[in-house]
Parts: C-alpha cells; structure tokens; sequence
C-alpha cells in the first residue's frame, strides 16, 4: 500500500514534471542548413527521428546558410530573429561569434557526452573553434580530376601540386574564388613547408610567392563561387581537374558514376556545425536545446554518415560509421578523416583567416579582375 | 426716352463701378466668404481627399523603400561603433601627438572601456570594424577580452589585504550608491516580484568630485552586470571588476590628501586608511600589462587605427570605394596590387553601355517588324519575345552555360562543321563576352517593349506621304519614321542602362574573372565581409552616378522625349 502510493506519486511528479518542460518549449522550430544532399542527411538522420519521438514539434527547413551571416545580422537589428538553430561553418561560426550574433554555449552543460562518458568538450575535441560552435561534421576542400584525358597520356596525379603542373597535366582547372586554399596549395607547391605556410603568407614576399604561383595557371583557371559549379565542370569536361567539397565529388563520383578521380592529397579540413542565434526567448531556447542534445549525440551523428561522405565530428562516433544508405557502400574509405585519405592534410587555420581575410581577399579579388 | 435710357444706362454703370468700389479688397462668394478663400477651401478639402486616397501607397514607399534606402546609404560614413564602445580612450587620444605610443591615463581609459565592452560582448565586433582598416586588429580585440579581466588584479589583491571590507560588495554599494537608489533596490529586492527588473544603478552625488574615475569605472560595472540579458546581476551581490581598484588607486594616488581627509560619508574611515596606505603599494605599468596581454597595444599603427576612425563619422568607406585610404598621415592610394573599385566602376558602365547599344541594334528591327505585321502574327510574335522574359533569371543563365561553354552546344556544331578546329574551341563564356551575350539576352525585352508600343502610335501615312512626295525608302524612314521612334530608345536605353548597370547575379554566374560588375563586390561586402558600411558607400556612389547620367540624358535628348507606350 505504501509502495503503491509512493509509486502512484512519483510517477504523478514525474508526469507533472514533463507536463511543465513541454508547456515551456516552443512547438516549431526553424533550423537554417544548406539545402541538397546534406540537408536531406541532416532531415534523415536527426529531424525525422526527433518528429518521431516529438509529434508535435513542427520544424521548418530554411535554406539560407550561404547568407546567414548577413541575415542573421539584419534580423538583429530589426529586433526580430525567426531562426533557431542555424548550420554555419566554423568561420562564420567564428565571425557570428565576433559579432555577438550567435550565443556562446558551454559545450559539457547543453551536449550529451560520449557513450563512455567522456565529456562533450572532449570528445569533439579542438574541433571547437569558437564558444559559439557547436561541431556537427568535419568535411574538406579538395581536388579531384577527371580520369579520361587523353593529352595525360595515361599520366596520374599524385599530390596537389599536378594544379600547378601545366606541362604533364595540361587543360582547365576550376578552383574557388576566393584566397582561402588556394594561397595555402600556391605555396605548399612552391616549396614552402606545411607548417611554415602561414608564418609566410603573414610576409608581403610570402603572399607575392602565392599570387606568382597562382599567375601560372591563371589563365587556365574557371573560378567558382558555388561548389556545384565546380562539379558541373568536371562532369562537363569545361575542367580537368579542380577543387571542391570532399562530399559533392563523392555524389559525383559514386552515386553518379562520373568518370572522376578523388585527390586526396592536401586536402583542407573544415568543420561545419550549429550555432545558436544570440538571445532567443526561453521557450524557444529550450525547444533547441532540447533537439540539440539529440541531435548532436554520438549516435546521431554517426547516422548522418550513412547519407554524406563527411566525416561525424566527434570522436566517439568514427567507429559507429557503417554504410550507404542506399548504394550500400562502405562509407569509412570515403570520409575526409579515413588515415588513407588524410596523409597529408592542411588544417585549416582559422583564426589566422579571421585576420586576413579582409585584406588577403581585397587582394586577390584585385588580382583576379586585372 | 432717349434722355431715359442713357439716365438708366449710367445709373447702372455707376451702380457696377460703385459695387466694384466696396469690393477693392477680395472678391466675394454667394456666402459672403472672399472668393479666394472659398475656392481654396473648396480646393485644399479635394486635394485632402486626393492625398488621402494614395496615402496608403506614399506611406507605404516611404516605409518600404525612402527608408530603408536612406538608412543603407547612411551606413556609408557612420561610424558610431568606435566611439561608443571605447568612448573614455576616444577621449584621451583627442591630445595625443601621435609621436609616441598614448600615456598610461589612455591605457587606463582603454581598460575602463574595455572591460566593459568584453563585459557587453561589445569588443570582438569593434575588432571586426576595424580590421576592415588594419589586418590583425580582429584577434587583437578578440584576444584582450580574455586578458582584460586580470588587469588591475594587483591592486585588488593589495586593497583587500589591506582591507578586507573592499571585497564585500556591500562596502562599494554603500561607498558609491545613491541613498535613493540603495532604498529602491532594497524595495525591489523584497517584492520578488521575477518580472520587474533591478532599479538602474545610480551614483551618490559628490562622489565623482573626490574618487571621479572611481566613480565612473564602478557605474559602468554596475550597469553593465545589470544589463546583462539572460541573467542580469546586481552590484549588491557581485564584486567589483579589477578595474575598478585600478580606478580607485589611481584616484587615491593623485588625489591631494586633503581631498580625503575632507570628504564625509559612508565608509570615509576606510577610504582614508586606503589613502594612506597607497603610497606603499607595489605598481604596475599598463602599457606593460597591456603588451603582455597582446603585443599589438605597444604598435603605433594600432593606436593609429583607432585615432583614425575615432569620428562618430568617416570619410574611410567612400575612399575605400575609390580606392583611397585614411591613415593618419592622411589619405594615400592603396597598394596597386589592392586596387579594384575604380576598375570595376568603370568596366560596369563600358559593359553596361555595350549591352544597351546591342540591345538597340537588336531591338529595333524586331519592335519595327512587330509594329508593321498583322495583329494576328505579331501577336504570336510578341509572345516569343515576352516568354523568356517570364523565364526565370536564372533558368536562362544556366542556359547560356550549356550554349557557349567550351563543351557546350555551340562549340561543339562549330568543331563538327570544321569551322573551328578541337583543339582551338571558342572561349565564349566565362569572360566578358559570356556576361554581355547572356544579359543582352536577358534584358532585350526591355528594350523591345517600349520601342513596340512606341512605333505602334507613327501613323503609316506619315511614310507614305514622305514617299509620294518623292523620298526614296531610306529617307523616309531616316527622316520621318526613326525621328518618332526616338522617344522609344530613349525610354528603352535607360531601362536597360540602369538595369544592367545593378545586375550581379548574371554576371556572377557567367563573367569568369573579367566579366565582373561592381554589384558583385556590393553583394559580396553586404553577405560575406559583413563590411556594410563600404557596401553603402559603393551603393551611393553607383546610385549618384545613375542620376548623374540621367541628368546628363535629360540634358542632351530631354526627358520629356521619353515615351513608354
């Protein structure tokens, strides 16, 4: 009897308890991503399950990342933030961070640790740039080149440094519109050491260095802005060879049978993640915290692998990774983070890039038009 | 009778002229009323009525467009950032000579601002203002927001050895709070009311006159933690930042001793011990503390920046847009390797001026068949020309792609015809040609609108005339067709022109590295530098040469011999 009516009041609290957390949480939630393939990933592998366990949640999908910078600024100073949870990479994780758009979150408090119980801090590890980040997966900038050109005369390239080799590997190349990777390749394939690279692009010599590399293959260059862009070339033949993001070359490469090659040498980690617009009401706040726990916990983000070759931030999840979900393949040997794969890796720095980039881009843009 | 008439005749002129005698003044209405003034009543309640009747849309464009305008172009040369959040070292570099670096009353003031700045996350976006100006600036903000907290540490530590009452935030409530202010929050502490926030904090009067940075430094930690969002706190409950017994050693050190000694009011025992025990304190240097938290505090440019741009308003951003920069030698050109705008704001306008002379030479034949078919066939004609208008922008664009790339359709007929060899295919796109060939085919409707429904009002028998009278066919389409048509391309011209001269999107896609407009870089400062305040003044100067252009058109053809329709 005393049992029962110990048991009957516990579970009452409880009840009561949960009665409360779900009064005080918003029931729709906008999360911000990039739209394609690895917004379906993220729908699969964290939004459904979580509308499974919430029917009530609605969630609606914005497509906006590539602006979310700028729009999260604008809705700052209109006094009205829609967004609640938006997927940025980390410099502009870092630049929101600077601005005071994005809140600073302590990682150990709001994340789930590790099934081991390592601590959420620890399992992502350095991969925390900035206070405001929360890492989801880590994917790179690298190059790949198409298989069937005939002027190579069979040849194959080896490292990066077959951009910079018009001789051996002659045809146009597609490369990013902007100075990030591509002054770290110019110097790596001039000769400058990995670790020295931007000790020498802090010198005005070191920075001449790159932009006389780059001048070799300027003429030969399409310069992309959007990473399909640079797919489209390559599949097109417009380019033989090129950079672009690790995962649109996979879906070129493996889900469209393309015939392309991956580059893996040199290749630039990135991290891309969440942040949380700075001073949401409680409710909302909540709501997000809530789906974050979930969705950023070392299953789900193992999921997510199964549906883009990016590699899950967090420790604890590279071992869970298994495979395609349709095509059935293996995904591990396709992940920017697999040890074959990154033998030789620039990480990339990014507060070093906070510095420069206003100037390094003024320049380059300037070098560029001319 | 005759003598009668004339009487009648000149009783009623002197009757008229008499009535015009009395009303040498205003004229007047039925009512009595000046006629002026009736009619204008009668008037100003239609035009009421009138303004009432578009008030909806003039307010509407005021909101939605004058507004917003007008705020953007502003951002151009506000500059507000640098001096609200380091107001107090703003200040102190106003008699700075710029020899050497500032002197330590500026890198106290710099420590009083920033501490409360790093407090109101307010640092890290001033490093990201001025690292527009000066590479590096970014991590030097960011990084002495960490290091901010520890400077002034020494002298908390030796205040609170000496006393330790300076660590109990009730002595600086009691030393620095305005009695009434303490009373309210004492009321406002009782009532645990959740909603109503903390009464803002309020200095005791006088105080400034004995401890004045004190006083300032101790107020601005107070509102600070108080307004803090999510979880405000109270002056009652928190200890005083480091800085803040930076603030009082300094004002106990250079405060004549009398000054103490004469001030009455809570806590004076322990002011007074403080007072003289200070000139027994171990010291520090700030501008050493400051190179130790980041070494750029002890670089002249750094210091430079900041005085540069300390203005709530600047010049830097249009002479950033001209290639120009502020430094505080003066204005100097960038580096020939920086400069970009001025080549783009002229290769904006030659292209522009391109894409409109083809869509002229294009244009016009088509708008003179369309006017001169049977309704019938020029209809169906129309429709042509008006379907990729409704085609989107960027269906069209990636069209283009698929047309003129090296391995695209074109190149491709080309090789197979002979005509070019494979080897040598054509570089259509991804350069200049590909951003004037795809937008004049973008913008040709625009200019085959107008010039249709222009050349739809020339009578055809003013040719005709011209031609029975013996004009041979080209005269009279030179000489009396193309004149009436002219009010056409004008309207068609500066459609095109100012259209053109905005696009981004289209150029983007297709210009590769040298068919780019100035937008490109506007889209870019506004999306991904964040640096909106040179995207501003790029905007105004490319919306003042729009209207220097029209102005220009108005002047040379006139306005008036523009014609829609």
């Amino acid at each position: 009897m005393k049992l029962k009516s110990l048991l009957l009041m516990s579970t009452g609290a409880a009840l009561a308890a949960t009665a409360v957390a779900a009064q005080d949480m918003a029931d729709s939630m906008t999360i911000v991503s990039w739209g394609g393939a690895y917004q379906s990933s993220q729908i699969n592998a964290y939004s459904d399950p979580y509308q499974e366990m919430n029917p009530d949640v609605e969630i609606v999908w914005d497509e906006s990342s590539p602006e979310a910078v700028a729009r999260m600024r604008a809705m700052e100073e209109a006094g009205n933030v829609t967004w609640d949870l938006v997927d940025v990479v980390a410099a502009d994780a870092i630049r929101l961070c600077d601005e005071g758009l994005a809140m600073e979150v302590d990682h150990d408090e709001m994340l789930a640790p590790a099934d081991d119980g390592t601590p959420a801090s620890e399992d992502f590890g350095e991969l925390i740039v900035s206070d405001c980040f929360i890492p989801q997966i880590v994917y790179s900038t690298t190059n790949g080149y198409r298989t069937d050109v005939a002027e190579w005369e069979g040849r194959t390239p080896e490292d990066v440094c077959a951009l910079f080799d018009l001789e051996n590997f002659p045809g146009t190349r597609t490369l990013e519109r902007r100075p990030i990777n591509n002054l770290e390749w110019a110097l790596l394939c001039d000769g400058v050491a990995m670790e020295d690279i931007y000790d020498t692009l802090e010198t005005e010599e070191g920075i001449d260095r790159a932009f006389a590399m780059l001048d070799t293959i300027k003429e030969d260059t399409i310069w992309w802005t959007s990473a399909a862009e640079a797919i489209q070339f390559l599949a097109d033949g417009e380019a033989v060879m090129g950079s672009t993001y690790n995962g649109r070359l996979f879906s070129a490469i493996v889900e469209q049978d393309q015939p392309i090659e991956m580059l893996w040498d040199a290749q630039v980690f990135d991290i891309d993640g969440w942040v949380v617009p700075a001073d949401l009401p409680d409710d909302r706040l909540a709501r997000v915290e809530d789906f974050l726990v979930f969705a950023t916990d070392t299953q789900r983000l193992a999921d997510q692998a199964a549906y883009i070759s990016y590699g899950p931030a967090r420790a604890s999840s590279a071992p869970m990774v298994g495979t395609h979900a349709e095509l059935g393949v293996e995904m591990a040997p396709h992940m920017p983070t697999n040890p074959a794969n990154s033998e030789r890796v620039i990480v990339f720095n990014y507060l070093w890039w906070a510095d420069y980039r206003d100037d390094l881009d003024a320049r380059f843009q300037a070098w560029l038009a001319q | 009778m005759s003598d009668a008439t004339a009487g009648n005749l000149s009783q009623a002129a002197a009757e008229s002229r008499r009535t015009d005698a009395e009303q040498t003044g205003p004229m007047l209405a039925a009512d009595g009323r000046p006629l002026k003034q009736s009619l204008n009543r009668a008037l100003r309640a239609q035009k009421l009525r009138a303004l009432a009747l578009i008030a909806p849309l003039l307010l509407f464009l005021l909101v939605t467009f004058v507004a917003p305008i007008v705020d953007m172009l502003f951002r151009s040369v506000e500059n507000q950032i640098v001096s609200e959040t380091l107001p107090r070292t703003v200040m102190a570099l106003e008699d700075w000579d710029e020899t050497d670096l500032p002197s330590e009353d500026t890198y106290a003031a710099l420590a009083y601002d920033f501490r409360e700045a790093a407090e109101r996350r307010r640092h890290t976006r001033l490093g990201s203002r001025l690292n527009y100006e000066q590479t590096g600036l970014s991590s030097i903000f960011r990084r002495s927001g960490r290091g901010i907290d520890d400077v002034g540490e020494v002298y908390a530590d030796q205040f609170i050895a000496l006393n330790a009452a300076w660590e109990e935030p009730a002595t600086w409530v009691a030393l620095m709070g305005d009695p009434d202010w303490i009373a309210a929050q004492a009321e406002w502490a009782a009532t645990e009311d959740t909603e109503a926030r903390e009464p803002s904090f309020r200095l005791a009067t006088g105080i400034e006159n004995v401890l004045p940075e004190t006083a300032d430094a101790y107020r601005s930690f107070a509102r600070a933690i108080q307004a803090e969002a999510r979880n405000p706190d109270s002056p009652v409950e928190e200890e005083p930042w480091n800085t803040v017994y930076l603030a009082l050693y300094r004002d106990l050190a250079a405060a004549p001793a009398s000054a103490i000694t004469g001030y009455s009011g809570p806590e004076e025992a322990l002011l007074r011990e403080a007072a003289d025990a200070v000139s027994g304190f171990e010291t520090v240097n700030l501008r050493e503390t400051f190179a130790e938290i980041e070494e750029g505090w002890v670089e002249m440019p750094v210091w430079g920046t900041i005085e540069t741009f300390s203005d709530p308003y600047t010049a830097g951003y249009f002479l950033a847009s001209v290639d120009l920069r502020l430094t505080p030698q003066g204005i100097e050109p960038v580096d020939e390797n920086q400069r970009i705008y001025l080549l783009l704001f002229q290769r904006t306008i030659v292209l522009s001026l391109s894409i409109m002379g083809l869509c002229v030479i294009l244009g016009y034949p088509i708008a003179f068949l369309l006017s001169n078919l049977p309704m019938r066939t020029s209809n169906l004609l129309l429709i042509l020309v008006l379907l990729p208008f409704w085609t989107s922008l960027l269906v069209r664009t990636s069209a283009w792609k698929v047309l003129l790339q090296q391995q695209g359709v074109i190149n491709d007929v080309l090789v197979w015809m002979g005509i070019v060899s494979d080897g040598a295919r054509l570089a259509l796109i991804n350069n200049q040609l590909g951003t004037v060939i795809a937008m004049t085919h973008i913008l040709l409707p625009f200019m085959i609108l107008p010039l249709y429904s222009v050349m739809k009002t020339i009578p055809p028998s003013y040719v005709r005339a011209a031609k029975s009278l013996g004009a041979t066919n080209w005269t009279a389409f030179w000489r009396v067709y193309f004149p009436q048509s002219v009010p056409g391309i004008g309207a068609g011209c500066i459609l095109v022109f100012i259209l053109s001269i905005g696009y981004y999107i289209t150029p983007e896609l297709v210009g590769g590295r040298t068919g780019i407009f100035i937008s490109n870089r506007i889209a870019f400062h506004i999306s991904d530098s964040l640096n909106w305040g040179l995207a501003a003044a790029l905007g105004t100067i490319l919306l003042v040469l729009v209207l220097v252009l029209y102005w220009l058109y108005d002047r040379i053809v006139g306005i008036d011999n523009v014609k829609l329709g």
